[in-house]
């Protein structure tokens, strides 16, 4: 359904200009968010999840990083302010637009709680702060009241004393509900979450994800969830793509996903997971070799030169497309490209 | 409690100004011989007879002849009980009087060094900073290379040549002619600040130089920080951000560097102000302490020591208003 569809990325490229050469960090990605849905976005260090987040809503540093290809289309539905589409990519990212949806429309949460506040402010004055900027007609007592409604929602105790407390007085867990609670203020369309619980202890990092999925169903808003855990990714999303070096290399619903990974690169990803029936495994199984340099991507597929199923001659001579294997489960690899409709998606143009 | 930290810091100054004239006396005390050994070279090389009974006398009157210790007590308790300060041998004149006219001047010049000081370094800092390695960053680095590099008193004889030759005009002085011993009014005031900028500019480049890389540096390690990430995801405008969140974090150094810039502007000052001819507390201390004039030297130094502590008081409680970070709270 396309009435369904709340941002949809086509073709997004975002490359940084460097001294040392073009660091494609985003090279052709496309997906969709639905309406309520929450599509995860895995992959190793630096294979482009962060760098596409942040083209969302424009946050790339400019210079060294550009857009410089491809669509981030907004859907403006029902309750936006303006009907039909709008496209991130073309905004000026310090233009009043964006600002205008930046934390309103789409909110962003940060993979590190222990600095995404300001130091020198209280928690309650950034919440505060956000809500004064979007939401016209409140005034500072109101906005304060729903501040502290807020961090009552996302669990924090004593809420009513916490709004006047410095971020460095809150621990991991609790910054990173205050966080949530700053995001969701002004009750976004889309949250984007950046590894949100990364840096807390696993006991915590529970607790995040329930309050997340909890909140995500109370507010019906639509979530990009980035992380390398895999663990993670099975709680929380519908839908998963599979980053590797800028591109998706594999998307399909959740339990598509883990019951029948096609990709080679999902199939490490999910076989390096230790398993704890496994009564007496000698070594993890990693992947063989590391991600390549930025700088000296093998040629064809960027996957080829750790690929267990290498093919010469065919995986160094081209990138494979984007291809559907099933309903609802694309790869992007030469073992499948038999498979009869193909997606094209690098199409340049 | 705020409260509470400026009682405790109010009450360490006691004990602190007891050590610091502790100190600024001994300072004086310590070359080798004392005030009459001048006075009776003067006196003799003027031909003048001058008996050992004499010199005797002028130490007795002096309480030259008293153990340190009772000359320190003698020395502290006039200061304290009756603002004497003792007699300066040079000038023949009292202490306190010498001084009236000339610390204000030095209290006004290190206070607007400083502010031209944050003006220029802070704003400039905070650009550079932003537009790292743009034309503006490196003309500005340049400079302040340069400013950090050239000592004040060869600055201001550059400076002074330079107003003399190129537009034929005499910055020497902190007032007018017309103005230089008459009574203060508003128009001598007003001519005082068409003056006191150049040796405020002179004293204050290198400390300028060196906060505008402070605040550079600072601000170039804030920007990349989430929380500057996160407040322009929620939306805000960049200026607003930028003054909100990383200036104020940026701002500590410069806050807390105020204790120290303060006695490196009062001792930059002594020579820019010889040079430059301005009446402030420097020439008077270097000419106290060429002729050992203890009491006036002495004098000197225990004001602006304790002017120095005031000042590094005041710094210090600025710090603990902006950064809630050292504030002395418990956890909420």
């Amino acid at each position: 359904m396309a009435s369904d569809t709340l941002l949809e990325i086509k073709d997004l490229m975002t490359h940084f200009h460097l001294q040392e050469g073009i660091v494609r960090a985003v090279d052709g990605v496309s997906f969709e968010v639905r309406r309520g849905q929450t599509l995860g976005i895995i992959g190793e260090s630096g294979c482009g999840k962060s760098v596409t987040a942040h083209s969302i809503l424009r946050l790339v540093p400019s210079p060294p990083g550009n857009i410089v290809n491809g669509e981030i289309l907004l859907h403006r539905g029902e309750n936006g302010n303006g009907d039909g589409l709008v496209d991130l990519a073309q905004l000026d990212p310090r233009g009043a637009d964006i600002r205008a949806i930046r934390g309103a429309e789409i909110s962003m949460v940060f993979q590190e709680p222990m600095t995404s506040f300001g130091p020198m402010h209280t928690i309650g004055n950034q919440i505060i702060e956000s809500i004064l900027l979007h939401q016209e007609g409140v005034d500072g007592s109101e906005a304060r009241e729903l501040a502290i409604e807020n961090l009552r929602r996302v669990g924090i105790p004593r809420a009513e004393q916490i709004v006047d407390a410095y971020p460095h007085q809150l621990s991991g867990g609790m910054r990173q509900r205050a966080m949530i609670a700053m995001a969701l203020s002004c009750s976004p369309r889309l949250l984007i979450a950046d590894e949100p619980t990364t840096a807390l202890d696993v006991t915590i990092q529970a607790q995040i994800l329930e309050l997340m999925t909890a909140l995500q169903d109370e507010y019906g808003m639509a979530v990009i969830f980035i992380t390398h855990n895999l663990g993670v990714i099975a709680e929380v999303a519908d839908e998963v793509a599979v980053m590797y070096l800028g591109r998706i290399v594999e998307q399909a619903g959740v339990n598509e996903l883990f019951d029948n990974p096609q990709h080679p690169y999902t199939q490490g990803l999910l076989n390096s997971i230790p398993h704890i029936d496994e009564a007496k495994l000698a070594r993890l199984r990693a992947i063989e070799g590391v991600v390549p340099d930025p700088y000296d991507i093998p040629s064809g597929c960027a996957f080829s030169d750790r690929c267990p199923s290498f093919m010469p001659g065919k995986c160094d001579s081209a990138m494979p497309d984007l291809a559907a294997t099933g309903p609802e489960h694309r790869v992007r690899c030469f073992l499948y490209s038999e498979a009869e409709e193909i997606v094209t998606e690098v199409a340049d143009g | 409690m705020l409260t509470q930290y400026i009682g405790r810091r109010l009450l360490l100054l006691g004990p602190l100004l007891f050590v610091i004239s502790v100190i600024s006396f001994v300072l004086i005390q310590l070359p080798p011989g004392d005030i009459l050994n001048m006075e009776v070279l003067r006196l003799r090389s003027a031909g003048t007879q001058v008996s050992e009974e004499q010199v005797e006398a002028l130490r007795q009157l002096y309480g030259l002849d008293k153990s340190l210790p009772e000359q320190y007590w003698l020395w502290i308790t006039n200061i304290l009980f009756e603002g004497n300060f003792g007699t300066s041998f040079t000038y023949v004149k009292p202490v306190s009087e010498i001084l009236a006219a000339r610390v204000p001047l030095t209290a006004a010049v290190s206070i607007f060094t400083a502010v031209f000081v944050w003006i220029m370094a802070v704003p400039i800092g905070v650009y550079s900073a932003t537009h790292q390695y743009s034309l503006v960053d490196y003309f500005w680095t340049f400079v302040s290379f340069i400013g950090v590099a050239t000592p004040g008193f060869l600055l201001a004889l550059v400076f002074l040549w330079m107003a003399f030759v190129m537009f034929d005009i005499s910055a020497i002085g902190l007032f007018s002619q017309e103005y230089e011993s008459a009574p203060w009014s508003w128009a001598k005031i007003i001519n005082m600040l068409q003056h006191i900028w150049i040796p405020i500019v002179i004293i204050g480049m290198a400390h300028t130089a060196g906060m505008m890389r402070t605040m550079r540096g600072m601000m170039l390690d804030e920007l990349n920080k989430q929380y500057v990430i996160t407040a322009r995801s929620k939306g805000l405008t960049e200026t607003r951000l930028l003054v909100k969140y990383p200036v104020r974090t940026s701002m500590n150094p410069v806050f807390s560097t105020i204790g120290w810039m303060l006695p490196g502007i009062i001792s930059g000052e002594v020579l820019v102000s010889m040079v430059l001819n301005i009446p402030t507390t420097g020439p008077v201390l270097l000419q106290a302490l060429l002729n050992q004039d203890m009491f006036l030297a002495g004098s000197i130094v225990f004001i602006l020591s304790v002017l120095t502590v005031i000042g590094t008081l005041i710094s210090d409680i600025l710090l603990v208003w902006l950064d809630p970070r050292i504030r002395y709270e418990g956890v909420a």
